[in-house]
């Protein structure tokens, strides 16, 4: 067994920036395992543009914002192993893996960071009665088809969700000349960026049903036509509300869940809402010297935010490594309550409260008036943040200043949100 | 006056232009959604994303962009000349693949890399 002081596994926009910013804290020995034959992950099929913004201040498309990253990484003092599975990590931070070139191997690090992204809720998992015929995809795997292998996936179709993915993928099948009949919304509103159903939906008049959903699926060995229905606010479909759509290939973009696998088998505590490991504020999970990032942690909505988690669990895994390993410290709670989805991170440590700390949440629901999201020590309200517009399907980031939290001496704290 | 959501990143402010006042921009976080808001009242544009087929073994698209945003009335028309192109690797990011595409005055350029 080889030894090695860092591994990273996952070389998209997470594990790049983790790897980047552990190397530039000066780690010596790093491993980047990465299961495709590119770096970038998912950005490659992600050609559209909007990714950036905030950590390079342009507006770029997945690709270069992947190149900006790669080509730092390809000239870094950095190992990847492209093609490269990893089979298991286990609690003491020994890595099982496999690849083309260097077989069967298992090296012991001294640190791990978990940057394994997410994946694609399926149809299985959402239980569309009718045939299963070809031509049902998954919106991701569909973009992978058309912008990356250059496939026509259908001429007539129809997505389920309306998830970012369906949304772009929508506009993107428009533009390659598909005729896009509808997307078909189970909630009464969108859980894609407004700005999707704009310039996505809206420029190409393409109708978003919302509180509908997909009754039935038919035909023998392609799509054939689907049956779409109106729900009641239970979500039930409502009898004699159904249209029928001829179409040959239905999208489903009804989620993405973070990969969990690797984590679970280490043994890493997950939190049942976000499905990812429970981190500290320096993201690190439940298990010592095991770190995770990006939408293994959580599911963004911004790749410059997945980014800057990245490089924060780079640094974290850089602290522990380089400098004598802190005595072992008490976290503090942070707790989502009623309207709030989930926080991230799930726990701060006592000595994060003098440098302030950057969290991410999710409402239950949309609050088109905006909301106050109230943080509270031991229930004793200590902050409050007007928004504007909060939406279940924009994530929230704030920074609770040092000049406050260095005050708290709770043993809790959580977080609440209510309309003003 | 007209509400609007900008487009030009994830922040998706709401804008709103009017129309009577030389259509002033307000509800914008930053200077390109007053840009943004008023071109699109006056005369709306995108960016369009798309792929080029490229005679490459292992990478079978090269995705393009226009170089800077085109009226939306003649994305298929940008679409159309992207469909007709075929390039051989190598290219690299930013190498420009149709100049003056659709007469709009923007070019279409290659978003990555690509060796062989």
């Amino acid at each position: 067994m080889t030894e090695t002081d860092l591994v990273i596994i996952g070389a998209g926009p997470a594990g790049m920036a983790a790897a980047l910013a552990a190397r530039a804290r000066g780690v010596g020995r790093i491993l980047v395992l990465e299961r495709n034959g590119f770096y970038g992950g998912i950005l490659n099929q992600c050609i559209h543009n909007g990714f950036g913004l905030h950590y390079f201040g342009e507006e770029l498309t997945g690709p270069e914002y992947a190149e900006r990253f790669s080509t730092e990484l390809a000239s870094a003092a950095v190992d990847v192993h492209l093609d490269t599975m990893v089979l298991s990590v286990s609690p003491d931070r020994q890595v099982e893996y496999i690849g083309p070139k260097t077989g069967y191997q298992v090296v012991s690090a001294k640190a791990v960071i978990l940057a394994t992204g997410c994946r694609e809720r399926t149809r299985g998992q959402i239980s569309i009665p009718g045939t299963r015929p070809a031509g049902v995809l998954t919106a991701g795997a569909a973009q992978r088809y058309v912008n990356l292998d250059g496939y026509q996936i259908g001429r007539r179709i129809i997505v389920l969700g309306s998830g970012d993915i369906g949304l772009i993928m929508a506009r993107r099948l428009t533009l390659e000349g598909a005729e896009v009949v509808a997307v078909v919304e189970l909630m009464p509103y969108s859980s894609g960026l407004t700005r999707n159903i704009r310039q996505c939906l809206d420029d190409f008049d393409i109708p978003l049903l919302l509180s509908h959903t997909i009754t039935e699926i038919r035909g023998k060995h392609r799509v054939e036509q689907v049956t779409v229905a109106a729900v009641d606010a239970d979500r039930k479909p409502l009898p004699g509300s159904e249209t029928r759509f001829d179409v040959d290939t239905v999208l489903l973009s009804v989620g993405l869940i973070p990969e969990n696998e690797l984590a679970k088998g280490a043994g890493i505590e997950l939190d049942p809402v976000t499905g990812g490991p429970i981190v500290s504020d320096r993201m690190e999970t439940s298990v010592p010297g095991i770190f995770a990032c990006g939408n293994a942690v959580q599911v963004h909505d911004l790749v410059d935010y997945v980014s800057a988690e990245g490089r924060r669990a780079g640094d974290h895994a850089a602290d522990l490594l380089l400098n004598e390993p802190a005595a072992k410290e008490d976290l503090i709670s942070l707790t989502a309550t009623g309207d709030i989805t989930y926080v991230v991170p799930q726990q701060i440590r006592q000595s994060s409260l003098s440098a302030g700390i950057d969290i991410f949440l999710r409402v239950k629901r949309p609050l088109p008036g905006g909301g106050v999201i109230t943080v509270c020590a031991d229930g004793t309200p200590i902050l409050r943040f007007r928004r504007k517009h909060l939406n279940p399907g924009e994530m929230e980031r704030l920074t609770l200043p040092h000049q406050v939290m260095s005050q708290q001496t709770a043993a809790s704290f959580s977080i609440s949100v209510e309309a003003p | 006056m007209i509400d609007l959501i900008c487009i030009c990143c994830p922040e998706g402010c709401r804008l709103q232009v009017d129309p009577d006042h030389d259509y002033a921009v307000t509800g914008n976080r930053c200077p390109r959604g007053e840009t943004y808001g008023r071109e699109e009242v006056i005369s709306p544009v995108r960016i369009v994303t798309s792929t080029v087929r490229l005679t490459s073994e292992t990478v079978p698209r090269l995705p393009v962009k226009t170089d800077r945003p085109v009226p939306k009335s003649v994305m298929f028309q940008v679409m159309d000349e992207i469909n007709r192109v075929v390039l051989n690797p190598p290219v690299r990011l930013g190498q420009p693949v149709i100049s003056d595409v659709a007469g709009t005055g923007a070019d279409v350029v290659a978003t990555r890399t690509v060796t062989a």
